[in-house]
């Protein structure tokens, strides 16, 4: 049993740690944050250059890595910095591409690896909540390809994608398992009406409406939902990872807050009543570091196993999110509640993770599923 | 014991609810309702309704033109107006100064801040908090030097509340540095057109400008606006700040929020099923609405002991912690509730007069909002941390 980091993921997370420290600064987050599309290209094409984007795929699809322990070295650094990058999209729709495109379909992904191509996954739509099943949007032959009509909801990333993978349903019922395909759809595609907005991550996201658009099948008809699920899987790892750097953050800002405020002629930390929060919140941090671990090893495995990970990982780090940010919060006084302080960004962000992927009670509900089965 | 409630007090009931029934503007319980943002006209509009009735000032004593309502009354007053979506009163003026003004004021104070208070001439916020003095609020520096007729005022006050509307700011200030840090403080009433004051906007985490910094340089203050004596102002400050804690447990906003959190439940799907259905998230509902139960009846028993004229100790502390509490949870599973419509953060389409649609169900945008806004419960009023100092120190009898 080894928990120490390869040679090379420990030079990955050094690096991007660095990199992230110094293009992800305030001054970054606040451009962003006004901005119009929710990132920074700038850091963007950083990450591309340091081969971040890279160590998302394997050699295979043109990248160096792709294993559930890359995913976690990445997105760890990306929380710690508060950075609101489209890499969890690249996971997802990426991913798919990689897993179900053709020769053709895949050589995007090279432009994907150079950070010169967008990406957005348009699945969840406005009844489905967190339902991987619940597709609803229709797809219909027509000539060589597809036309889709539908609505997608809340599609992270959708304002800036240039290619979008959509699920779409070609036969079945609303929640069949059976039935489920997915498409490519290009940027400004005629019938596609997409409305962009600011989300409270910092990212921005689009409700899209589809109006019989062209669109190219990825993969063979009917038989996506094992790959969503899979695809999910691995962004679900991406995004816990995510949420861990993004609590160890707030828990930074809060110790050193705590060690900084005078109140009563001392440190706020020297209040036993702080400190006793402050190791509770580094307990269930350390709680969910081994959460991340435990998804992050396991994507590789047979579904039944890697299923209840995603679900019990899940599961936990929305539990622990809530408490970082209510307790960050809450230990710094008013100040915790400021714009202008780093811990806005953070806490929003961090919160939002419960919206994504399925929440605390979705995936609870799931694991006894899982458990039972 | 009996927990029904007199004739008369179930009569008085009646009588609020007809009188919302026919003067609650809709136009104003939809914007509270759906949780959108509130006007100072708003706040002003409702005042004046309320005052034209004689109800504005729930607990001043009729003699200053209050209604003189006991403490149950004035629960079933704000039982029922939160139940009505109705606005909140504006505290400044008529909770926190009102009283201080009546205990210790002068009768020259009383006959001429009170009625203006009541008809909406002033517009009060209120400055204690400094950079420095947040829950060690007798730390506070800012400073007023007797010049003459005069106080001159420095210093910086930090967190005012709607200090962009307001025209007057109650404060605590330093008028001596000798003894204890809080035999030096006094009350003073400042007038905030004075050429001496910056106000500037701070933009909180849910992005709205609620608070403000409030900065004071050479302003001249009358000394006619020392409220009762110099260096005393400590005594009046805690004596407000037990006054700011009536209502403090918020059953009246719990069970509205409570409310609007099954509306949500019922109209959001979860696997194809309105999601209070999920047994899951139902627990999790139930939970919440046990403790809220059961702190309802906490909160009538120091109610009624305080209608027979006890004046409330650490219940107060224990119904803020335990009224905060119940409320943050419940926005907590309002924001779980709307599932991926959390996330939009259109704060343009909850402005006053926006036409900018909301993204998803109306009832969704601004739930993240109010779930990051309160966390300012338990922060203000006296964190939590400090009310559990003040009863652990009474049971410990430290
Ligand atoms: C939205 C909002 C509106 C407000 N409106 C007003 C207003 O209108 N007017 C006004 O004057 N003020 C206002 N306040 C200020 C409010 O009263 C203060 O924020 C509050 O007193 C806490 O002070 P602080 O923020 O400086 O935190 P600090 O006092 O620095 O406290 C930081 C943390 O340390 C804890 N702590 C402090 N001392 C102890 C101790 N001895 N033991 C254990 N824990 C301790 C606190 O509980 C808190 O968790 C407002 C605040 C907010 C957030």
């Amino acid at each position: 049993m080894k928990f120490d980091l390869t040679e090379e993921r420990q030079m990955l997370q050094d690096g991007l740690r660095r990199f992230m420290r110094d293009s992800w600064d305030k001054s970054t987050r606040e451009a962003v944050l006004d901005g119009d599309t929710g990132y920074s290209s700038e850091a963007w094409q950083g990450l591309a250059e340091m081969g971040v984007i890279g160590a998302l795929f394997t050699e295979d699809d043109g990248g160096f890595g792709g294993a559930g322990f890359d995913l976690s070295v990445v997105f760890e650094e990306l929380g710690r910095a508060g950075a609101t990058e489209p890499l969890l999209e690249v996971v997802l729709a990426g991913g798919l591409i990689a897993r179900r495109g053709s020769d053709d379909q895949k050589a995007v992904l090279e432009s994907v690896i150079a950070g010169e191509t967008q990406l957005a996954f348009a699945h969840t739509e406005p009844a489905s909540r967190y339902d991987l099943d619940r597709v609803s949007t229709e797809a219909t032959k027509s000539g060589d390809g597809f036309t889709l009509s539908g609505r997608k909801a809340v599609v992270v990333n959708g304002p800036n994608a240039d290619h979008i993978v959509v699920s779409a349903r070609t036969s079945g019922e609303v929640a069949d398992r059976d039935g489920i395909s997915l498409f490519v759809v290009k940027k400004g595609a005629e019938g596609m009406d997409l409305r962009g907005y600011r989300t409270m991550a910092g990212s921005h996201a689009a409700e899209i409406a589809l109006d019989n658009v062209q669109a190219e099948l990825l993969g063979s008809e009917g038989d996506a939902f094992d790959d969503i699920e899979w695809a999910v899987a691995r962004a679900t790892g991406a995004l816990s990872a995510e949420a861990l750097g993004l609590m160890e953050a707030c828990r930074k800002l809060t110790a050193d807050y705590l060690k900084q405020r005078t109140q009563f002629g001392k440190p706020i930390g020297k209040f036993q009543a702080l400190q006793f929060r402050m190791a509770d919140v580094l307990i269930e941090i350390e709680q969910a570091r081994s959460a991340v671990i435990n998804l992050c090893g396991n994507l590789d495995q047979p579904r039944d196993l890697r299923e209840r990970h995603v679900s019990a990982t899940k599961q936990l780090i929305g539990a622990v999110a809530k408490l970082v940010v209510e307790e960050s919060i809450q230990m710094h006084g008013g100040i915790g509640m400021t714009e202008e302080y780093d811990l806005a960004h953070l806490t929003r962000r961090l919160t939002m993770c419960d919206h994504r992927l399925g929440d605390t009670t979705y995936h609870l509900s799931r694991f006894t599923r899982l458990a039972a089965a | 014991m009996d927990l029904s409630y007199t004739d008369e007090q179930n009569a008085f009931r009646a009588e609020v609810r007809a009188f919302l029934q026919e003067k609650l503007p809709e136009r104003l319980s939809d914007k509270v309702r759906l949780g959108h943002e509130l006007t100072k006209e708003d706040h002003e509009e409702w005042h004046a309704i309320l005052n034209e009735k004689g109800w504005l000032a729930g607990n001043w004593p009729k003699e200053h033109g209050g209604t003189g309502w006991d403490a149950v009354e004035r629960h079933i007053f704000e039982e029922e107006t939160t139940q009505a979506h109705a606005p909140r009163i504006v505290p400044f003026g008529i909770n926190m100064l009102g009283p201080v003004l009546q205990k210790f004021g002068s009768k020259e104070q009383n006959e001429y801040w009170l009625p203006r208070i009541l008809n909406g001439d002033d517009w009060w916020c209120q400055g204690y908090s400094e950079p420095g003095a947040g829950s060690d609020l007798a730390s506070l520096k800012t400073e007023a030097v007797r010049d003459g007729d005069h106080y001159i005022v420095n210093g910086q006050k930090t967190w005012t509340t709607l200090g962009q509307y307001a025209n007057m700011i109650f404060c605590l200030v330093r008028t001596s540095k000798n003894g204890k840090p809080q035999e030096g403080i006094s009350f003073l009433l400042i007038d905030m057109d004075d050429p001496g004051i910056e106000v500037r906007p701070i933009v909180l985490i849910d992005g709205g400008a609620e608070v403000n910094e409030v900065w004071f340089k050479d302003v001249k203050v009358p000394v006619e606006n020392l409220v009762g004596e110099e260096n005393k102002g400590w005594t009046y400050a805690k004596y407000l700040l037990t006054h700011e804690r009536t209502n403090i447990a918020g059953v009246g906003f719990a069970n509205a929020a409570l409310e609007n959190l099954k509306r949500i439940a019922r109209l959001e799907m979860s696997h194809g099923k309105p999601l209070i259905e999920d047994p899951l998230f139902a627990a999790k509902m139930a939970q919440v609405e046990i403790a809220l139960m059961a702190m309802a009846t906490t909160n009538l028993r120091v109610v009624s002991k305080a209608a027979e004229g006890q004046a409330p100790g650490a219940e107060s502390s224990m119904l803020k912690i335990k009224g905060t509490e119940i409320r943050q949870e419940i926005n907590a599973l309002t924001r779980e509730a709307v599932g991926p419509y959390a996330m939009p953060f259109v704060s343009e389409a909850l402005e006053p007069g926006s036409n900018t649609e909301p993204v998803g169900p109306d009832y969704a945008l601004p739930m993240t909002k109010t779930y990051f806004n309160n966390r300012k419960l338990s922060i203000y009023g006296g964190s939590n941390e400090v009310q559990k100092t003040i009863i652990s120190k009474a049971i410990l009898e430290l």
